[in-house]
């Protein structure tokens, strides 16, 4: 994985997270506290003040720096989770690693994210889109797939996940005390990662 | 939208500064990373620190001070703060007998927390607050949420620690009080998120939220307004039954602590009506109320609306929470700075 390739995705992240501002804040009224929108793109701004600084480290200190930097600027439950993700990658990760170790590194990352909200798959959180996608990231690179086809079809799993946790029932975080009244509307932490994921596939097909 | 605000940005840093300063006899702020401590550090009793989001004032800065919070580590607007504001402070205070985390249960701040708790070496505990009876099934979600009954918590066990009493001591204390402790809110208006500019939820001019949570999350049912004696009759229910289900016996104390909390868009006077009709309903069920308050204690930025909280009273509980401390917010004893 190249510098240049993840700062630029940096910048495409932050730019999706603004432009869909009102899709973001909309889901997290109806059944969470509003603030959502706001965390995330004040993690995602830090993100770009930092660039400079991930020019020329390896790649387990671009993903430290990306989880510290995180983990001191979003708070909220996203700051620690998104934290966690990125310090736990960065623990597995390595200069030159290939598609299957970085899925292997990403599948941890998700497990540290588990421990940290305590959560599972069907909790109706972050969780629902980013366990499925680590799960085809799995199958996909170790089939070794062409990377054009690999990310459609991890774009379309992250697509129909975050869909898929409008039937789910809360039972972590604000929207909990909700309960079957959440029932109808999509999680905004599985919206976010869903935008995440999807804008990390489109710049790969770029590439 | 309409606030008193120069730039969204800087909300909270601005209004801390005012509050810095119109305290500067009791309170220290810091401001990278944000923590505010007290005027004198005293190392040697258990370091009480808590945080959280901001918007509620005046929780949790508001009671730093002798006998009762030693640091608070303030988050942006209902988002808790990062492991880094705890650290710093907990760096800068030197403690030497232990830390005691009071951490009302919400994700975000259980998270932060942790992480935080996670990278210090000295000895710490955590009190997790979890008073709010509106949550239900809390076995299957992440559990009830800390709201008013934290104040109780902090005075409480801010007496013990600072009359002397180790880490374990305090930890116990505060898991008791909690305990002891039972809340329930309506809301009446929605709250507005400077950074967000618009309510947080919608809800009509004749709809009460019942168990509202103090950031606005939705709570157990919408309902047309009513009588104040009637949501009077369902907060007590709740609160009865949630005593009764942590087969605790309201009646068999010292009698209770009452506090009716207002969110901050409700004038006292309507909190006064609450008292009024809680305590006559209290009254006719046998229930003795020995200590009271009533006013903004744990507010939900401008939302209308009050909470009621119930805290039994054993000896020690009352003994803690008599005693003097001096607060910005909270002072009686005659007790010097």
């Amino acid at each position: 994985m190249e510098n240049d390739f993840i700062i630029k995705c940096i910048d495409s992240v932050a730019q999706c997270i603004i432009d869909r501002e009102d899709e973001i804040e909309s889901l997290d009224r109806a059944i969470g506290d509003g603030d959502h929108y706001i965390n995330i793109k004040r993690g995602s701004s830090a993100l770009q003040s930092i660039k400079p600084e991930l020019e020329d480290i390896p790649t387990n200190e671009i993903f430290k720096k990306i989880g510290m930097t995180l983990m001191t600027s979003v708070g909220g439950a996203s700051g620690p989770l998104f934290a966690s993700f990125f310090l736990s990658v960065s623990k597995h990760i390595e200069e030159g690693d290939n598609l299957q170790k970085f899925s292997q590194a990403f599948a941890l990352g998700v497990e540290s994210i588990m421990q940290r909200g305590k959560s599972k798959l069907g909790d109706k959180t972050m969780l629902d889109v980013l366990i499925p996608v680590s799960e085809k990231l799995k199958v996909l690179a170790d089939d070794s797939y062409e990377i054009k086809e690999l990310t459609k079809q991890i774009d379309l799993v992250a697509q129909a996940s975050v869909k898929a946790t409008k039937d789910l029932l809360p039972t972590k975080g604000r929207a909990a005390g909700l309960a079957d009244r959440a029932i109808g509307h999509i999680d905004p932490g599985a919206k976010t990662c869903q935008l995440i994921i999807s804008t990390i596939c489109y710049e790969l097909n770029k590439t | 939208m309409k606030k008193f605000i120069n730039k969204t940005d800087n909300f909270i840093i601005d209004s801390l500064k005012g509050f810095a300063k119109a305290h500067d006899d009791l309170v220290e702020l810091n401001l990278d990373p944000i923590f505010v401590t007290r005027k004198k550090i005293n190392s040697d009793k258990v370091l009480l620190v808590s945080g959280g989001g901001s918007g509620h004032e005046p929780l949790h800065t508001g009671y730093i001070g002798k006998g009762m919070l030693d640091v608070a580590c303030p988050g942006h607007v209902f988002t808790s703060p990062t492991p880094d504001q705890m650290i710093s402070a907990i760096e800068y205070c030197q403690p030497k007998n232990g830390v005691l985390f009071i951490v009302k249960n919400y994700s975000g701040d259980v998270m932060n927390f942790e992480m935080a708790s996670e990278m210090i070496s000295v000895d710490h505990q955590t009190v997790l607050t979890n008073d709010d009876a509106a949550v239900i099934n809390s076995s299957y979600t992440s559990g009830r949420r800390g709201v008013a009954g934290t104040v109780i918590v902090e005075k409480v066990v801010g007496s013990l620690a600072e009359l002397g009493g180790d880490l374990t001591a305090c930890k116990k204390l505060g898991d008791k009080v909690n305990l002891y402790s039972s809340s329930i809110g309506a809301a009446l208006s929605s709250c507005t998120i400077p950074a967000a500019g618009k309510p947080t939820f919608e809800i009509g001019d004749d709809e009460i939220e019942f168990g509202v949570g103090i950031h606005g999350e939705p709570g157990r049912k919408r309902e047309k307004i009513k009588e104040a004696s009637l949501i009077a009759e369902d907060m007590i229910s709740v609160i009865l039954k949630d005593f009764e289900e942590k087969s605790l016996n309201i009646k068999d104390s010292n009698g209770v602590l009452l506090l009716v909390n207002g969110f901050s868009g409700t004038p006292l006077s309507e909190l006064y009506l609450i008292y009024n009709e809680v305590s006559e309903k209290f009254s006719a069920k046998g229930i003795h109320i020995s200590r009271s308050m009533v006013g903004n204690y744990t507010t939900a930025l401008d939302m209308a609306g009050a909470s009621i909280t119930v805290c039994l009273l054993d000896n020690e509980i009352k003994k803690h929470w008599d005693s003097a401390v001096m607060t910005p917010s909270l002072r009686w004893g005659n007790e010097d700075v």
